[in-house]
């Protein structure tokens, strides 16, 4: 060994990002993910233009803290409803990850859905895979000027229109498109807007495949989810070995001897995160099924049957299992707990939600006395009754109070409240004194109920329990 | 001010802030390159328990670029905002400047409303459904403490909603009271009045004055020594409201109608405040609050005002 070969070398921990030109894919899953693509975005773009009761129907409204879902409003005391669809949204995915992988990833996650709206501008400018490799390598030229001026021009017109739809969820669509028109928007809806288009841009025009192997929490943490039964694109080894390219004057003792993969290399072509399927499950794989699609298409023209590389388990392909074995492991433990579990929170959710009455009400015992002697041989306790009326509709409410004999509202009993408004009604409540002395209501608390109920509607009605207190 | 007892704590926490951030920096890059035997075939030359290696799979260059300006927004920050012990940064932000801001931007929203009913006569203040709606939540705020939500106030603060008032049921009284706030005062008399048992007499006397029951013969002997209260009373005992004496022929008791209560008032005296509510609320305010108080005895209420809306709240 020489002095100068035992000389250490400097490697980097950091490195520059290698550029992926991922080849267009056609086939089953391609299609099956635009399919995806045009759903997502209808409902993403499309939502915020729906009316509903000649409003918007799907407004979360921040500043006056009203969530508005078509026939439903909720207020910031319904939060847990959005807690409860969190959870939902974590066991299906719990779900869909346990039995089919990174699906999720593959076709319907918006990193994916609009890398592909990306990718499908840059080929449709810039030319398929190979003239992207020969536009980047060659001196910049008038003609990469302007197809590179226009692809990022076309990418910044689609991230501004999801940087608006986005807000359009916020501020009511139809006057922030006028609005902008006028250039009269507040700040924080100009920074959200060029906010969430910038990260589209970044994410879906940059960054691509790095959001999903450095930045998104979900690959790390997606593996604890898979099991030897859970569906993965795999390359099916044992068929593929040895790969070699077709050799039109192979013998077939030859052909024997190969494998069926011809190494085209067009599964790692197609790849968008730049894997090879190959060289077996990796993390970076998103399931998305490109490299299915890309090895199906050569398989057809070389008259080998599909499935080289395909939806697979690890167990299936230890065992060789069929897909009828396959399908009937989809149904074991881990998945029944997961949708047994699913099944329950989503009736929950169900029940909970048909069952929510739109009104609420609090009762605050003043604190400035104990409770009151008044004139007529009555004992007083004031209240104030926080009523909210969520619905949309205004209601007069009878406010009535029982739980001891002789209890009775001094005040009026009628509260007018608008739709979607809150009010708070001071009342006083009063027992009669010789009662209070008969111990029907003892010295010190005593359990009280109010009940406010919808004058033209009886079914909205709440209960509130409070506190009676008799001065000793 | 100093935000610290002594210099030492200042400069403490300057140098840990600034080492620390520093350091991040230097460890970030005397971490991005390694030093490795050469044909070590991709692996950083870390071994642990004998043959364990670690592949090198480089981090993305943005990734360590982000830690970068992290670091740098982390400097600009300090300089520009508080956070470097006492130093006030160069744009001079404060909390308490903030709080400004927000009451200016406050007022600036609804100043306009309280200033278009500040120029309003107080009895047609009263008379708006709207600005009823924002009297009530400003007293359900602000005086319900006291006076309770019903206004009937509590044992030692006034009722608001009878026709009783120690300085003048006027709408611009009751503006007045709001805006300076009161100081009443009742003056200990027992040496006034006398022995005990002739304050008990006046004590049956003052009850008689409202027609309530109470011993004749203490009520005559009383009448006498009444004489003692007749400066702020009045000769039958009616009150005066220039100096927020109570009329003590009426049913209504600040403290209650007992002849012991009674005796206790006279023997000790009484002291009330109600405080000024005009360096908190401005007296535009005080305007809209004024006209709802006096409505709560004065029924303006215009028909609509029974039902009137209840205003969303932000």
């Amino acid at each position: 060994m020489t002095e100068a070969a035992a000389k250490p070398v400097v490697i980097r921990m950091y490195a520059a990002r290698e550029e992926i030109y991922p080849r267009e894919a056609k086939g089953r899953y391609a299609s099956l993910r635009w399919a995806c693509v045009w759903i997502t975005q209808l409902v993403f773009y499309g939502l915020p233009w729906l009316n509903w009761n000649g409003r918007q129907a799907v407004l979360f409204d921040l500043g006056a803290r009203k969530f508005y879902i078509f026939g439903m409003v909720l207020w910031p005391q319904d939060f847990i409803y959005l807690a409860a669809l969190l959870i939902i949204a974590a066991y299906l995915l719990f779900l869909v990850t346990a039995i089919a992988g990174r699906v999720w990833c593959g076709f319907a996650c918006p990193q994916t859905v609009y890398t592909e709206i990306f990718m499908w501008i840059e080929r449709k400018i810039e030319g398929a895979r190979s003239a992207r490799i020969r536009l980047d390598r060659q001196p910049w030229t008038a003609d990469k000027l302007a197809r590179k001026t226009a692809k990022h021009l076309a990418w910044g017109v689609v991230a501004l229109f999801t940087g608006f739809s986005f807000v359009a969820y916020f501020a009511p669509v139809r006057s922030l498109l006028s609005n902008i028109g006028a250039f009269a928007l507040g700040p924080w809806e100009w920074f959200w807007i060029g906010f969430y288009a910038f990260a589209t841009y970044g994410n879906a025009g940059w960054l691509r495949e790095q959001v999903c192997k450095y930045m998104c929490p979900y690959a790390r943490f997606q593996s604890a989810m898979f099991d030897k039964d859970t569906l993965i694109v795999t390359y099916d080894q044992e068929r593929g070995e040895p790969r070699g390219a077709l050799n039109p004057k192979a013998t077939p003792q030859d052909a024997k001897k190969k494998g069926d993969c011809i190494d085209c290399n067009m599964c790692v072509q197609v790849c968008p995160t730049g894997i090879d399927i190959r060289k077996g499950l990796q993390y970076e794989c998103i399931g998305c099924a490109a490299c299915v699609d890309a090895c199906n298409g050569v398989m057809d023209k070389i008259d080998l049957s599909r499935g080289l590389i395909r939806y697979s388990t690890d167990n299936a392909m230890d065992n060789k299992w069929s897909a009828r074995r396959i399908g009937q492991r989809i149904l074991r433990t881990r998945v029944l707990i997961y949708t047994a579990l699913l099944v329950l929170i989503v009736a929950g959710f169900g029940t909970a939600l048909a069952l929510r009455t739109p009104l609420k009400l609090d009762v605050i015992r003043d604190r400035g006395s104990m409770g009151r002697e008044v004139g007529d041989g009555m004992i007083e306790n004031v209240y104030r009754l926080q009523i909210m009326n969520t619905a949309e509709t205004g209601h007069t409410f009878r406010i009535k109070v029982s739980g001891i004999d002789s209890v009775r509202l001094a005040t009026t009993d009628q509260a007018v409240l608008d739709g979607a408004s809150t009010r708070a009604v001071p009342v006083r409540v009063q027992v009669e004194r010789s009662a209070a002395a008969r111990g029907a209501a003892a010295p010190g608390s005593n359990h009280i109920e109010f009940e406010l109920t919808a004058v033209d509607d009886p079914s909205l009605s709440v209960r509130e329990k409070a506190v009676f207190i008799v001065p000793k | 001010m100093a935000d610290f007892t002594s210099g030492f704590w200042d400069l403490y926490i300057i140098v840990i802030t600034v080492l620390a951030i520093l350091g991040c920096g230097v460890l970030l890059w005397s971490q991005s390159t390694h030093k490795v035997e050469p044909g070590s075939d991709g692996t950083t030359g870390h071994v642990w328990d004998e043959d364990l290696t670690e592949l090198n799979t480089p981090l993305p260059r943005w990734w360590m670029w982000l830690f970068y300006i992290t670091i740098v927004f982390a400097l600009v920050y300090l300089v520009l905002y508080p956070g470097l012990g006492s130093y006030a940064g160069k744009l001079g932000w404060k909390s308490s400047g903030a709080y400004q801001e927000e009451l200016v931007k406050a007022d600036a929203d609804y100043g306009p409303l309280f200033a278009k009913y500040a120029s309003q006569d107080l009895k047609a203040v009263a008379a708006d459904p709207q600005a009823h709606a924002i009297g009530e939540r400003m007293f359900l705020t602000y005086c319900a403490q006291c006076h309770g939500s019903d206004a009937r106030g509590n044992k030692g603060y006034p009722d608001l909603t009878d026709k009783d008032w120690l300085y003048g049921g006027e709408p611009s009284v009751i503006k007045a009271t709001i805006m300076k706030g009161r100081n009443g005062m009742m003056p200990p008399m027992g040496a006034a009045v006398g022995s005990e048992a002739d304050i008990e007499n006046v004590a049956h006397y003052v009850k008689s004055l409202s027609g309530l029951t109470a011993d004749p013969i203490k009520v005559s002997f009383g009448k006498t020594k009444f004489g003692a209260c007749i400066a702020c009373h009045g000769a039958g005992g009616v009150g005066n409201q220039a100096l927020g004496a109570p009329n003590l022929s009426d049913k209504v008791w600040l403290y209650g109608g007992s002849a012991e209560t009674i005796m206790e008032t006279i023997r000790k005296g009484r002291t009330n405040t109600m405080p000024s509510f005009h360096e908190f609320l401005g007296e535009s305010k005080v305007h809209v609050l004024a006209a709802y108080v006096w409505s709560l005895s004065n029924d303006p209420a215009p028909a609509s005002l029974a039902a009137a809306p209840g205003v969303a709240q932000k």
